[in-house]
């Protein structure tokens, strides 16, 4: 695997964006346009990358980016697709990228239809894990027992919604889960799928200082140990076969999974969690743990 | 030349859609504009129409493909009726304020609740203010030529436009319709030329967030505002009607029928009694006007061919000389009246126009027929009431039963 060292020196994310200091998106975004190169054009709703994105009249990305409306982003890039389609444009790779709001929520329907329908494209979600730009509120996506603005007293009472299993139900040419925490795994995760044709879907992991209550240097440290803990898992499904990949395949072959203590100690946003809800949380982890090892046939 | 065909007014639209060349179609069924959807993709797998269409999931992603595959620079069209339209409601506005010029063809329906498939006009009437521009058609030979006449229109001053007419009272009912020839249509509408490429060389951010005040660019100008975007559209509005005459005598020169004028009129330079409406009403009117007229009543028709932009100084010069104006309108600002008439009065107050009374009907809700025979009774009745006992009036609901 690449090292950081060894990834392309152009860079697409210029000096000065609006994000908060440590947010993983612009970290992993960082990347992917290193990966994807400048003939991509990203289609993007309202949420943290909007910002990312600038404003009016100055903007910090070097590819062409257009936006659209909140529920809308696979349906954007659908039509990005067809226009260029149809004035022989193919050179062009599409990008549709929105947070876990604009995907497991209100982006479902669209990217559901777009993915059925085959549709020559690159589908990101960074997850978060709340909705970040309109000031932390649950969403589907947020885990168990977290703590958000919409759920300021009890706590979030459900588990995280597995979206990559309803993404996987579409039988995609290539989908992978990757984090902001390694750029490496993630940089030639996103060359291949720019390689392949039909629907992608990339799931970004993407610590959030901000939403999740931790201090900003620790952006790196989180998004390990998700991973190091089995929260979040690295892999890839193509046609039809996972595949276990870096961090978590060395994990899988060592067996040192790290319990989810110190990555729940490490955020403000568990602060509240009585050890019941720990240990669900443990149970949900290792059960998903077991099932894509299984799955992985290790 | 062309070739008389008798077709349904889906038939219609989809064939104009067709002569259009478009490059992209995005539309979700709904009746009853699902025959448009259903031609167009006919024409679409045999080879007729070279052009990507696209099967979209819902209404809110057929506007949210047709914004993009217009931002990349394809001609594109779409199709909805009543709740569908309602449901891209975001997108309307979007698509107005991205200045993306589609076309979309609306079979007028009624809203739910409760549920109605049949005709009315609320579904557009509701969507007024999104910044679209609205063309009404009175028959079948129309939407043929204002799909036309809009891409041209919508393609010039960059504001997509909605060419609307009446639910199965057009969209199923055949009516012979001149085709023009490929050739025509070819030369009336050259393709689509974007006005600028997405560009790698050249990156941009297209409709980002934009600032309450204007902010320098890279090379120290300053940039509109939000204010400032949301006013170039309106102030292009403002400069469509002359515009919109002149496509309208380019497009009679060509094909033989004149839509220069924004306003339909029949018997209306001596009318004391006139009918206001638009779509198919206005075809029933001019029915009304020739039985009220042998009966010795001097009535006349005043239609709508373009209802955005409004052409207030038009309808308030043409009804100058009426005594009696009744709008009869198939939908309603609820809480008040029917929205033409409020804009007509509007029109008459803002260029000096005289006072007529003004009175307003609101019929054919849900599909409620509407006979030429109820306009003249209607009319008969107003004539046979006292001043007095038409001022007070609220809108008046015809044939509403219990
Ligand atoms: C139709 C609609 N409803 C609500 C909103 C308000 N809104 C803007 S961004 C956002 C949340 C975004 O959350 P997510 O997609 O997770 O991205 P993040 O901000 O976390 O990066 C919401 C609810 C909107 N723009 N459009
Ligand atoms: S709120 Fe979180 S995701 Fe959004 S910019 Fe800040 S750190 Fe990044
Ligand atoms: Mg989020």
């Amino acid at each position: 695997m690449a090292t950081t060292l060894e990834l392309p020196g152009e860079e697409f994310i210029l000096p000065g964006t609006r994000t908060c200091a440590g947010c993983g998106l612009s970290i992993a975004y960082r990347y992917i346009l290193k990966a994807l190169g400048p003939k991509t054009i990203v289609t993007l709703p309202a949420c943290c990358l909007t910002i990312l994105h600038g404003i009016y009249p100055k903007t910090p990305i070097a590819v062409n980016a257009v936006n659209n409306t909140f529920a809308s982003t696979a349906a954007s890039a659908t039509g990005l697709v067809a226009g260029l389609r149809a004035r022989g444009k193919n050179d062009i790779t599409i990008v549709g990228m929105a947070g876990d709001g604009g995907t497991f929520d209100m982006g479902i329907q669209a990217l559901s239809g777009a993915a059925e329908r085959q549709t020559d494209f690159i589908y990101i979600c960074y997850d978060n894990e709340a909705y970040m730009n309109t000031g932390v509120q649950r969403s589907s996506a947020t885990p168990l027992g977290a703590y958000t603005t919409t759920t300021p007293v009890l706590t979030k009472q459900q588990p995280k919604k597995n979206f990559l299993k309803i993404m996987e139900a579409h039988n995609l040419s290539y989908m992978a889960t990757t984090c902001s925490s390694y750029p490496g795994d993630l940089y030639e995760k996103f060359l291949k799928a720019k390689n392949k044709s039909g629907t992608r879907f990339m799931h970004v992991a993407s610590p959030c200082p901000a939403g999740w209550g931790y201090p900003a240097s620790d952006t790196v440290r989180i998004g390990r140990l998700a991973v190091e803990s089995g929260v979040v898992v690295l892999y890839e499904v193509e046609n039809g076969e996972l595949r276990l990949t870096g961090k978590s395949l060395s994990i899988a072959r060592s067996g040192r999974k790290k319990p989810v203590d110190e990555y729940l100690k490490a955020q403000g946003r568990f602060s509240k969690m009585p050890p019941e809800l720990v240990a669900e949380f443990q149970k949900e982890v290792d059960r998903n743990w077991e099932d894509i090892l299984n799955r992985a046939k290790l | 030349m062309s070739e008389t065909k008798i077709i349904t007014g889906n038939e219609t639209a989809a064939l104009a859609a067709k002569l259009c060349k478009v490059q992209v179609i995005a539309a979700y069924p709904i009746t009853p504009q699902s025959k448009i959807p259903e031609t167009l993709s006919s024409y679409v797998e045999s080879g007729q129409l070279d052009a990507e269409f696209v099967r979209v999931e819902s209404e809110h992603s057929a506007m949210g493909v047709c914004i993009s595959a217009s931002i990349a620079g394809a001609r594109v069209f779409t199709a909805t009726s009543a709740n569908g339209l309602a449901y891209m409601n975001e997108q309307l506005h979007w698509a107005a304020g991205a200045r993306v010029p589609i076309v979309m063809a609306v079979a007028n329906r009624g809203l739910g609740a409760p549920w109605t498939i049949l005709n009315d006009m609320q579904d557009t009437l509701s969507q007024r203010d999104t910044g679209w521009m609205q063309l009404y058609c009175r028959n079948n030979q129309e939407i043929m030529d204002k799909v036309i006449l809009a891409f041209k229109l919508a393609e010039r001053v960059l504001v997509p436009t909605m060419v609307c007419f009446d639910g199965f009272r057009l969209s199923h009912t055949v009516m012979p319709v001149k085709v023009p020839s490929q050739k025509d249509v070819d030369e009336f509408l050259p393709p689509f030329e974007p006005v600028y490429e997405l560009d790698p060389e050249k990156p941009v951010n297209i409709n980002p967030v934009v600032m309450t005040d204007p902010l320098p660019g890279p090379d120290g100008e300053l940039c509109p505002s939000y204010m400032g975007f949301r006013r170039r559209l309106q102030e292009t509005l403002e400069h469509v009607l002359p515009i919109y005459r002149e496509i309208g005598k380019e497009f009679a020169e060509r094909f033989g029928r004149d839509y220069s004028d924004p306003l339909y009129r029949y018997m209306a330079d001596d009318a004391e009694i006139l009918f206001v409406a638009q779509g198919s009403v206005a075809s029933e009117a001019t029915a009304a006007t020739d039985i009220l007229r042998e009966r010795g009543i001097k009535a006349g028709v005043i239609g709508l061919n373009i209802f955005r932009p409004f052409p207030a100084e038009d309808l308030a010069e043409a009804t100058n000389g009426a005594r009696v104006i009744t709008v009869f309108e198939k939908g309603i600002s609820y809480g008040y009246e029917g929205v033409l008439c409020s804009e007509l009065k509007a029109a008459l107050f803002s260029h000096n126009g005289h006072r007529p009374e003004v009175l307003n009907f609101i019929v054919g809700l849900g599909g409620k027929d509407l006979n030429p025979q109820d306009l003249v009774m209607a009319i008969e009745d107003v004539l046979g009431e006292t001043k007095e006992g038409r001022k007070i009036r609220t809108p008046q609901w015809l044939g509403s039963g219990v």
